[in-house]
């Protein structure tokens, strides 16, 4: 079944403004095709620069393409990271909650983890300071990397043209 | 239709179609899918495409008979457990064990009950204890195919004239298994020796009724034996249902159009299930895992063996490659130890197709289609594939559950980059406080409970709302926490409150749904053993983009309280703990009081008038708290969701008291105070590169947590690849270990 959301609605479902009985329709009624294209032109009218977004990435990340070519990681706030294959945390600011003091700033006593057995690692965008990811991970344990996307087989395999 | 059970052949050798065994016509299913890539080597859905009304019409049957099993079938049940909560489910198989449609339920079983299947039949139960029409076999060896002892499954063949045509399965979750302690899920032990009662596949019924000696050793053998032997009716009565509706349906259809259909809709689910993948994934790896404590040094009560400090490393990563395959893997996990938290690699696929259910494949027809959709790497010799097979799994959940909240995170990375925002889910919470236990009960009789108030934990965060308060869990599609006078008839525990737990919610844009809490005090018992399960030392869940997790747990009971003389002169008592840093068990109550972060705990004694306090979970939340609504951060601390000194430091909102008495966010200077935290963050804040060096120092001095780097030293041992991944993200030379 051909099932198509116009832009507005799309809009209004990424700020969180759709009602309750169009949300409840969407998530219930069958997949509409077109909505990647759709919500990537979203995301670009959200933004201030022009590079072209490829890919969005996460919450306030994407992967845009650069006028040489180069396929990076960049924030809404125009910060610009790495090369899409490399982790954007390795170039953020991180904050990492090591102490019970520092924990206990965001959870009441005993209700935290014990910073010997966890710390809470917070990566904020260096432009505008948002908090972007927290990772939950114990001491010593590698950076993670959430998500590794094969942007050239999705646009070449699943959506059949290349990628732009 | 018993009457059509006993028509077989007794001289028929062989009870496959075309007159093959059932070995036979397993083998030959899994040659032709390696070969063709396609379920029995279906390209072409014949009755699905040439007949699609017939086509549903045939599976409404079957799924509606596997509904109304289930919902006639619980009401012979006499545990909470399985009338109140749900704790069953019923599914049909294909001869060879692939599950074509299931009921509501405890679904995770669906596909562990295949693989029980799948064992008899590769283990030539044909010819001994032979298969035949009227037989009742049961399982509950979570390494032959299950989670743990505690998930009792019945399987019964399907005959047609001469020929096997499926099999009926149902399962239930039992009160208590006859362990070693008491509880349906009893831990503390060692190894197997102490799981309860272990029924390997076995035959125990014949001519559609139980042995008398079955039965007879299930008496004996467990402590609620009442409800386990009414859950065994339970389960063989909705089998019978489920292969009457085969019956009907086959004499309405005839018994090709149902053979043949019974294939196409496992071909089908697979179909389905990698289109899913297709329409709302996208190609990629992602990485996600999660960890739980085990801090059992200084707990007395647990085998010496077990008597350490551990901690369980689930390092899931997700593979979606462009032929629409989806692959976990857990290459990394450490290895299993002698506690009850392993895990038989027949619940991992089982967890894997639960979480498919609930995310990705929203679809009617589930089946196990999707296990020919997927993969799931386990290694060998890790807590998720024991190379001992007389590891403990009698709690296989406390590793499983936290495991797989990856998944849901990778996913929703997925839906984000594909623009389904609606269908985004920063994961759930895990499911407890567990409290199990026993002793003589309120009744002065000999006794077992576990309590599954598990069921509500807070939801995940959604990319447009919060999560909803105490409804889910990850194992079951049926929120539902009992009724407090049910559960207080079966255990003498007194709910002195049971209410919402503020700061349970993971802090985010949307934060987490509500956690929820009760106190619980002995009454009219002179002992109890009390088992308490979940994290406290760590966060067994996480946020995404920017949330943080919901609550951990923490132990917080009084012994030897002065319950009975503050009840008995009418003075006030607390009903819940409440903001621990303000606790109104501390308040009000004397006694030797325990409160710590151990919250997984052994087998302890408790006494009447001790109080033990039970603290669920909140959802983790979703984006940077100082992107939420400040109405709403307002409108949690007036809903008692948000202690009022947390608002500003976590969300900078600034509250001021309203005419109403009620707290309103102060706009304009939470615009102020959120601009300022923004910049403290970043000045407080290191490039990512310069805390990599100061890690490294870290890693290479060797001053990690002795549990945390016993973690590391394990999964360094089992995975070359894991070792390798840890060696060059700290740049140690390949000669590093700890």
């Amino acid at each position: 079944m051909s099932v198509s959301h116009d832009i507005n609605t799309l809009r209004e479902l990424k700020d969180g403004k759709l009602s309750f009985e169009k949300l409840h329709g969407m998530i219930s009624g069958f997949k509409d095709a077109d909505r990647f294209d759709k919500m990537v032109k979203i995301w670009q009218d959200s933004v201030e620069w022009d590079d072209p977004i490829l890919l969005p990435l996460a919450e306030h990340l994407f992967v845009v393409r650069k006028p040489d070519g180069r396929r990076i990681v960049k924030s809404t706030w125009g910060y610009e990271y790495c090369d899409v294959n490399e982790n954007w945390k390795l170039h953020a600011k991180v904050f990492v909650r090591d102490t019970e003091e520092l924990i206990n700033e965001i959870y009441p006593d005993k209700l935290g983890c014990d910073p010997e057995w966890m710390q809470l690692r917070e990566y904020y965008d260096p432009l505008s300071g948002t908090l972007l990811e927290v990772e939950v991970v114990p001491p010593g344990y590698p950076i993670v990397h959430d998500f590794k996307p094969d942007i050239d087989t999705f646009y070449r395999d699943w959506l059949g043209r290349p990628v732009p | 239709m018993l009457n059509k059970l006993q028509t077989v052949d007794s001289r028929i050798e062989n009870i496959g179609w075309e007159g093959k065994t059932l070995r036979q016509m397993l083998t030959e299913s899994d040659e032709i899918f390696e070969r063709t890539g396609h379920y029995q080597g279906l390209k072409d859905l014949k009755i699905r495409n040439g007949q699609p009304i017939l086509y549903e019409k045939i599976f409404s049957h079957l799924r509606g008979g596997l509904v109304n099993a289930r919902s006639t079938a619980l009401n012979i049940s006499a545990s909470p457990i399985v009338k109140e909560i749900g704790e069953l489910s019923f599914a049909l198989y294909t001869p060879e064990g692939e599950s074509v449609a299931l009921s509501t339920g405890i679904i995770v079983h669906v596909h562990t009950m295949a693989d029980a299947i799948k064992y008899m039949i590769r283990n030539n139960y044909e010819k001994n204890p032979g298969i035949a029409p009227g037989h009742v076999f049961c399982n509950n060896n979570s390494m032959i195919g299950d989670v743990h002892t505690a998930d009792v499954h019945t399987l019964i063949p399907i005959f047609w004239e001469n020929e096997l045509i499926g099999w009926a399965g149902g399962v239930t979750h039992e009160i208590d298994v006859g362990g070693i302690q008491p509880g349906s899920m009893c831990y503390g032990h060692a190894d197997r020796y102490g799981d309860g009662l272990l029924v390997s596949a076995e035959l125990v019924g014949t001519n559609d009724l139980f042995h008398e000696d079955y039965l007879q050793r299930c008496r004996d053998n467990v402590r609620a034996e009442m409800y386990w032997v009414l859950d065994e009716k339970t389960r063989l009565t909705g089998c019978q249902l489920v292969r009457e509706q085969v019956y009907r349906t086959i004499e309405e259809v005839g018994l090709d159009t149902y053979k043949s259909f019974i294939r196409e809709a496992v071909e089908e689910g697979r179909r389905t299930l990698i289109g899913k993948v297709k329409q709302m994934g996208f190609p990629g790896e992602y990485e996600a895992p999660t960890f739980i404590d085990l801090p059992w040094k200084n707990d007395e009560t647990v085998h010496p063996l077990a008597r350490k400090d551990t901690m369980m490393h689930a390092p899931l990563r997700m593979k979606i490659t462009g032929d629409g395959h989806l692959g976990l893997s857990f290459d990394g996990a450490n290895q299993w130890d002698y506690h009850s938290f392993n895990c038989a690699p027949s619940p991992m696929q089982g967890a894997m197709w639960v979480q498919l259910t609930q995310t990705l494949w929203n679809s009617d027809k589930i089946n196990d289609g999707a296990y020919y959709a997927t993969s799931i790497e386990l290694p060998k010799g890790s807590w998720c594939n024991p190379d001992y097979d007389k590891v403990s799994t009698t709690l296989t959940w406390f590793f499983l559950i936290p495991s797989f909240t990856g998944f849901v995170r990778s996913l929703a990375r997925s839906y984000f980059a594909r623009g389904y925002l609606e269908e985004i889910s920063a994961s759930y919470p895990c499911t407890w406080n567990l409290l199990q236990g026993g002793g003589i009960n309120h009744f002065g009789q000999p006794s077992a409970f576990t309590n599954f108030e598990i069921s509500c934990q807070g939801t995940g965060a959604a990319y447009v709302k919060d999560g909803e308060a105490t409804c889910a869990a990850m194992w079951n599609p049926e929120g539902d926490m009992g009724e407090v006078e049910t559960w207080e008839h079966l255990e003498p525990l007194l709910y002195l409150g049971r209410g919402r737990k503020a700061n349970t919610s993971g802090a985010g844009k949307y934060r987490g749904g509500c956690g929820a809490e009760s106190l619980r005090m002995l009454f009219k018992t002179q002992s109890q053993i009390l088992f308490s399960a979940g994290e406290g030392h760590v966060f067994s869940s996480a946020g995404v983009f920017g949330g943080y997790p919901g609550n951990s747990g923490y132990r917080h009971n009084v012994h030897n309280s002065n319950m009975k003389e503050l009840t008995a002169s009418k003075a006030p008592y607390p009903t819940l703990d409440g903001d621990p840093e303000n606790s109104a068990i501390s308040a009000m109550v004397k006694g030797d009081e325990v409160f710590d972060l151990n919250q997984m705990t052994g087998p302890h004694p408790f006494g009447e008038y001790d109080l033990y306090t039970s603290v669920q979970r909140g959802g983790p939340g979703l984006g940077d708290p100082l992107e939420r609504d400040p109405a709403s951060v307002a409108a949690d601390v007036n809903g008692g969701e948000l202690l009022e000194r947390f608002a500003k430091p976590i969300y900078g909102v600034v509250l001021t008291k309203g005419a109403d008495g009620r707290l309103q966010a102060d706009v304009a200077a939470t615009q102020a105070e959120r601009a300022a935290m923004r910049k403290r963050r970043l000045e407080r804040a290191v490039d990512t590169k310069d805390f990599i060096a100061r890690e490294r120092e870290r890693v290479l001095a060797g001053n990690i947590h002795a549990p945390v780097r016993a973690m590391y030293q394990s999964s360094m041992k089992l995975s070359s690849r894991w070792a390798a991944h840890f060696r060059n993200f700290w740049s140690l030379g390949e000669d590093f270990s700890f």
